[in-house]
């Protein structure tokens, strides 16, 4: 059974590249590392392009992560997304943005490009002109008295944009396909040629619910790239404004689902705890939702002893109420009637997209980026990661309750261990091209922030990529056989991001 | 649940006291506003919130104003689900041109007489997202916008003083307090 290491060693290594390695291979290991995947031995991290290259991250059995890069002579690469379907949108985005062509791509369908930037492959060496816009060929099922329901771009309720296309026969979905693509802000174009401080607050407003996650994930990477060691207290309290983004977050999801199943005292009161937390980490950091405050090299804000304690009576306060919520949830026939069973997510699906988070935690997959990779301080502080075998919207609820109690636990452990010192180093400019990588553990499961900075200390190419991107495709498949009204359920438990997917 | 329930029966009010209008909102507003909107409009606002490309960081902040601490139904302010239902159109982002259609045909479902608002430091100018390719660059490039409330993301307080401000003028007041 191959390694990654065994693919490296037989092709090019680039030099460089932090922390994990990195290899210009030929199609023949290009098409071994696709087997692998395919046989499910192996997770796809990761699918981007640049003007004729395209690289893919790849995490292996023994959880080691690598990139294998190809050149595309005449644009052309063997489609990953043939023979590893999680691939396709990934290989599709790529498509519009550097006029890549997978050979062999079952779905040549434009993906981002909704024929309305005025220019094609906006990011290849050489733009195209205008592509024409066409409408989207919506994949088709057939059946008696099957109807089609069109839902979106602007959705009914305070959310982000996206298109979803059900296709029911009576209240039973048979098919639901989404389009997406319409917040996609071009943020890795406006990155290339960016100072770094620029491009950390460009990835900072990838999505804003993990703009947190994402700041950590492109410092890590750009310090990676640099050689830069952040201070120990800036890289404390890093993971400090992470945990206090997943608990706002996960308290937000839990109040959020139960409202969807028209059950609103839990969201009026986990609205009340989500608040909480905001306040306290802008009274901790500045901010409600700490952006900005992480930079390569450090973080932007010191934590006082007022902010301190204000974390710590938010700490108790959630301790005291929360248990009532978990307890009123578990106890409440009606709502559990609507979660249980509903919008199930088969395991096998779950591993094959390597899906993140609480989609995959929920589905038996048993990854969780803070303890698999361990990067600072995760290594050293103590966390259970919950994992269910259900994979349905309940089993998604459960995960996040479990999440909530582990991140009070952290942000305790973190307060109590917080070391002194200085916040922030200086990022000095390289002496020639570097790369770097991370990846990171967000509310929402495994960000990955890949950059290359060039000789001038700009950003010459920055690829991020949300979890969503493996987690959408598998909302397609978790809704199928349920019926319409329970949509809106399904679609919050997974919470996929449309910003941060497209980008 | 009944536990939760007489708790909170119980216990003081999260609710906190209303911010007052914001000037700079108040001074923007005062030009856009005439007596027929305020007969037919009342004491209430429906909005429509609209993401045109926004990071959802706005969104967020919208929901917390619905939230026991903003409370923002007792204002007579509703988020509504239809365009066809709203006097003020929220909009988020910088419009990226993959919605700017999509935000056009909201507008015009939105019956007059409306405001919109634009919210959120990139839904002024495109903020650090202008330039792109995929992106027009402010709300005022697709549709009129009579307010604008900025901050990354504005703060509900922040959001909430601009929309009282909206509302006093919609009910006549916002002359009124201005002289």
């Amino acid at each position: 059974m191959p390694a990654f290491a065994d693919l490296i060693e037989a092709d090019r290594q680039v030099e460089h590249h932090a922390p994990w390695r990195r290899a210009v291979v030929a199609p023949k290991a290009w098409n071994l590392a696709v087997e692998q995947l395919a046989a499910g031995r192996w997770s796809l991290l990761g699918l981007w392009g640049e003007p004729d290259k395209v690289h893919m991250a790849l995490l292996d059995e023994a959880q080691t992560i690598g990139v294998i890069s190809m050149d595309c002579r005449g644009g052309r690469y063997p489609s990953v997304g043939q023979h590893h379907p999680p691939a396709l949108r990934l290989e599709r985005a790529a498509a519009d943005l550097f006029g890549l062509a997978p050979q062999g791509l079952p779905d040549s369908r434009r993906w981002l490009d909704h024929g309305q930037w005025g220019v094609s492959h906006p990011l290849a060496a050489r733009p195209g002109g205008p592509a024409a816009a066409s409408s989207y060929r919506f994949l088709t099922a057939e059946g008696d008295g099957l109807h089609q329901i069109p839902v979106g771009p602007v959705h009914a309720g305070i959310i982000e944009p996206g298109h979803f296309r059900f296709t029911a026969g009576g209240e039973t979905v048979v098919r639901l396909e989404e389009r997406l693509g319409y917040v996609h802000k071009g943020i890795e174009g406006l990155m290339q040629g960016a100072s770094i401080n620029q491009a950390a607050k460009l990835a900072g407003r990838t999505s804003g619910d993990s703009t947190v996650a994402y700041s950590l994930a492109f410092a890590q990477a750009a310090e990676a790239a640099l050689g830069v060691a952040p201070p120990p207290r800036a890289i404390w309290l890093r993971a400090l404004m992470a945990e206090l983004e997943r608990l706002a977050n996960h308290l937000g999801d839990i109040g959020a689902i139960c409202n969807d199943a028209a059950f609103a005292i839990m969201h009026a009161h986990c609205g009340v705890l989500r608040e909480r937390v905001l306040r306290a980490a802008d009274a901790a950091f500045g901010h409600r939702l700490m952006r900005d405050r992480i930079l390569p090299g450090g973080t932007a804000s010191e934590l006082n002893e007022a902010g301190a304690d204000a974390i710590r009576s938010l700490v108790a306060e959630i301790r005291r109420r929360f248990p009532h919520l978990v307890e009123l949830y578990d106890n409440t026939a009606s709502l559990q009637d609507r979660t249980v069973a509903t919008g199930r997510l088969k395991g096998e699906l779950a591993r094959q997209y390597a899906a993140g988070g609480y989609v995959g935690r929920a589905s038996g997959r048993d990854f969780d980026a803070r303890r698999d990779l361990a990067y600072a301080p995760y290594d050293q502080l103590t966390f259970d990661v919950p994992v269910l075998q259900e994979g349905d919207v309940n089993a998604r609820v459960w995960i996040r309750v479990r999440e909530v109690e582990q991140s009070l636990s952290l942000v305790e452990q973190i307060l109590g261990r917080l070391p002194a010192g200085p916040t922030l180093v200086e990022v000095a400019a390289p002496e020639g091209p570097r790369e770097g990588m991370a990846v990171v553990e967000g509310f929402r499961g495994d960000i990955l922030a890949w950059l290359r900075i060039g000789e001038d200390g700009l950003t010459e190419r920055c690829h991020l990529r949300d979890p969503s991107w493996f987690q959408w495709p598998l909302l397609e498949a978790a809704i199928e056989g349920n019926i319409v009204a329970d949509f809106p359920l399904c679609n919050k438990s997974f919470n996929c991001s449309y910003s941060g997917h497209d980008l | 649940m009944r536990k939760l329930l007489f708790e909170s029966l119980i216990r003081p009010p999260l609710t906190e006291r209303p911010p007052r209008a914001s000037n700079a909102a108040v001074d923007e507003l005062a030009r856009a506003l005439d007596g027929m909107a305020r007969r037919k409009l009342g004491r209430s606002l429906s909005i429509r919130a609209v993401d045109a490309g926004s990071c959802n960081g706005c969104e967020l902040e919208m929901h917390a104003l619905n939230n026991a601490f903003y409370d923002i139904e007792r204002f007579g302010f509703r988020f509504v689900a239809s365009p066809r239902h709203a006097d003020v159109l929220m909009v988020t982002g910088p419009v990226t041109k993959n919605m700017r259609e999509a935000l056009k045909r909201t507008s015009e479902a939105t019956p007059n007489p409306k405001w919109v608002v634009a919210l959120g430091d990139c839904a002024k100018d495109g903020g650090c997202f202008a330039g792109s390719y995929a992106v027009v660059g402010g709300v005022s490039d697709v549709v009129p916008v009579d307010l604008h409330i900025p901050g990354c993301p504005p703060s509900p307080i922040e959001i909430l003083k601009g929309l009282i401000a909206l509302l006093d003028g919609a009910n006549g007041r916002a002359g009124a307090s201005r002289s």
